[in-house]
C-alpha cells in the first residue's frame, strides 16, 4: 500500500443523496445488467470508483448498497450490478428497473483502487466474475485518454454466457491483450484457458514482475486471496498490487 | 422525497430481539466477508512484534510469546463494516488496549493503528481505552485466520470494522489526530456506525 500516488480528498463536505434516473438498461448476461444513470449534478469520478446507490419502497423502508462504477471518467454514470439470490437490493436492480425509473445515488467514493493515466503501467488487471466491473471502467479510461500502457486483462468467468462486457473487451487491439478462462464450462472449439486462476497460470500469463507492473485485482474473496498470493510469489510489489473483494455476505 | 422503488421491498430480517442492536443502514450477516486493500501478508510469528511506538522512537515491543504472556480477555461483541454487513456475537480473545497503554508513560490524544502490508487507521485514545479496545488473536475459539488480519487484528467494535486494524503491528501515539488510510480515500475520521459516518462529511 505504500508507494502509491498522493491521494487526492473527496470535498470536504457530506457527500449527499442525488436523484438519478435510469436512461439505459442493458442486459450483460442472463444475471447481470449495465444500468446507465443521468445525474444532474455528479461531481465527476475517477476510473475504479464505486457508489452508493439507495432504494426506497413503498412502506418507507430503504437500502443501500455500493457498487463499481463501471464508466470511464467521461464516460456518462453507469453501474453494472450481478444478481445475489440473498440480495435485498440487486435483484430489484437486475429485474424490476425501468428506464425512467428514479433512484437516489451518492458518491464517487473510494480513491485507492483507481487508474489515472499518470499511474502508468504496464498494466495486469485479474477479474472474476463481475469483478470485471471496475477493470472494464480503467480499461475504458485508458482507451478515452489515448493512453499507450500496455495492459494484459485476465478474465475469469464460469461459462461464456457469464463473460460480462465479452463484445466490448474483444474489440481492443492495440496494447490491450484479453486473456480469457472459463472454469466451468467451455463450448466447442475454445482456445482460452479452462482452469482457476493460480499461481501457475499467473506465472504463464502476467507480466514478469521485472517491469513492475501495476496490478488490479476485483473478485470474490477466494479469488482475490489466491491471485494477490500469487502475484507476491511470482515476485510483485506488494504495494503495487491493489484489490477489491466482494464476498457477498455468504463469504467466511 | 426519496424516489419510491416499486417492486422493491425488505427482503433481509432482523434477528428477534436484535433490532437495537443493528445501526442504520446495515444488515445482519452469518458470514464474515472480507475487505482489504491489498495481498494479505504473512509474517511469521517468530518475526512479529508489537510495537508503541512516539515520534520515530519505540517506546515499547512484545514479542508473539510475551503478548501470549499477557493477561487475554474474551470478547464477545457485534461488529459493523461499512459496506453495510453487521454481525453479531462475535467472539474474540485477545490482550485488552489498556494492558498494553498502561506500560508505557504517555499523555497522547490519539493513536495511528499500524499494519503490515502498510495499513494505519487513527482512533482518538480515548476510543481504544477504558476497555473498548483489544489486539485480538483468536476468532470463534480457533487462531484469527490471514485473511481476517491474523495472527493479531485490533478490535474496535463500537466503530465501523475499518477501524479494527488487521495485521496490526503497533500503535503510534499521538498528540493531534491526523487521517489514516481510508480515513485519506475519503472515509470518516471518526466511524461511529450509529451515526452513519461512512464517508468524510457524514
Amino acid at each position: 500500500m505504500e508507494g502509491t500516488a498522493v491521494p487526492r480528498r473527496l470535498s470536504s463536505g457530506p457527500l449527499s443523496w442525488e436523484v438519478a434516473t435510469v436512461t439505459e438498461v442493458t442486459s450483460e448476461t442472463p444475471t447481470v445488467r449495465t444500468i446507465k444513470l443521468g445525474v444532474p449534478s455528479w461531481p465527476g469520478h475517477r476510473a475504479g470508483q464505486h457508489l452508493d446507490v439507495r432504494l426506497t419502497a413503498e412502506d418507507g423502508y430503504s437500502a443501500e448498497r455500493s457498487y463499481s462504477i463501471a464508466a470511464a471518467a467521461d464516460d456518462p454514470v453507469a453501474i453494472t450490478v450481478e444478481r445475489l439470490d440473498d440480495g435485498e437490493v440487486s435483484p430489484y436492480l437486475t429485474e424490476d428497473v425501468r428506464v425512467g425509473d428514479e433512484l437516489e445515488i451518492r458518491g464517487p467514493v473510494g480513491g485507492y483502487f483507481v487508474w489515472e493515466t499518470a499511474d502508468g503501467g504496464p498494466l495486469l488487471l485479474v477479474g472474476g466474475g463481475s469483478g470485471i466491473v471496475p477493470l472494464r471502467a480503467i480499461l475504458r479510461q485508458r482507451e478515452h485518454s489515448g493512453s499507450d500502457v500496455p495492459v494484459k486483462l485476465l478474465y475469469s468467468a464460469r461459462t461464456l454466457s457469464d463473460l460480462i462486457y465479452r463484445d466490448e473487451l474483444d474489440s481492443y487491439h492495440d496494447g490491450v491483450e484479453i486473456i480469457y478462462t472459463l472454469t466451468r464450462e467451455q463450448p466447442a472449439g475454445w482456445t482460452g484457458y479452462t482452469r482457476r486462476v493460480d499461481q501457475a497460470l499467473l506465472a504463464e500469463t502476467a507480466w514478469p514482475a521485472g517491469k513492475d507492473p501495476l496490478a488490479f485485482v476485483c473478485g470474490p474473496t477466494s479469488f482475490v486471496e489466491t491471485v494477490a498470493g500469487g502475484l507476491v510469489a511470482l515476485g510483485y510489489e506488494p504495494g503495487r498490487i491493489k484489490t477489491e473483494r466482494f464476498g457477498g455476505t455468504g463469504g467466511s | 422525497m426519496s424516489p419510491i422503488s416499486h417492486g422493491f421491498h425488505r427482503r433481509h430480517t432482523v434477528p428477534d430481539g436484535a433490532a437495537d442492536r443493528v445501526p442504520p443502514g446495515q444488515y445482519v450477516t452469518d458470514g464474515f466477508p472480507v475487505l482489504s486493500a491489498g495481498p494479505t501478508p504473512h509474517t511469521p510469528l517468530t518475526e512479529w512484534t508489537f510495537s508503541i511506538r512516539q515520534g520515530s522512537s519505540t517506546v515499547k515491543s512484545w514479542t508473539w510469546q510475551e503478548l501470549q504472556q499477557l493477561p487475554a480477555e474474551t470478547a464477545t461483541v457485534d461488529i459493523h463494516c461499512v459496506t453495510r454487513w453487521s454481525k453479531l456475537d462475535t467472539e474474540w480473545r485477545g490482550v485488552s488496549v489498556d494492558t498494553l497503554l498502561d506500560q508505557v508513560e504517555h499523555d497522547a490524544g490519539y493513536i495511528m493503528a499500524f499494519s503490515d502490508g502498510g495499513y494505519t487507521t487513527n482512533l482518538p485514545l480515548a476510543d481504544v481505552t477504558g476497555g473498548k479496545a483489544w489486539v485480538a488473536f483468536s476468532f470463534a475459539g480457533a487462531p484469527l485466520e490471514p485473511e481476517h488480519g491474523g495472527p493479531a487484528r485490533l478490535l474496535v467494535p463500537h466503530l465501523y470494522f475499518w477501524k479494527s486494524a488487521k495485521w496490526v503491528r503497533g500503535l503510534e501515539l499521538m498528540d493531534e489526530d491526523r487521517p489514516g488510510f481510508w480515513e485519506t480515500y475519503g472515509y470518516n475520521m471518526y466511524g461511529d456506525p450509529w451515526k452513519e459516518q461512512r464517508y468524510q462529511g457524514d
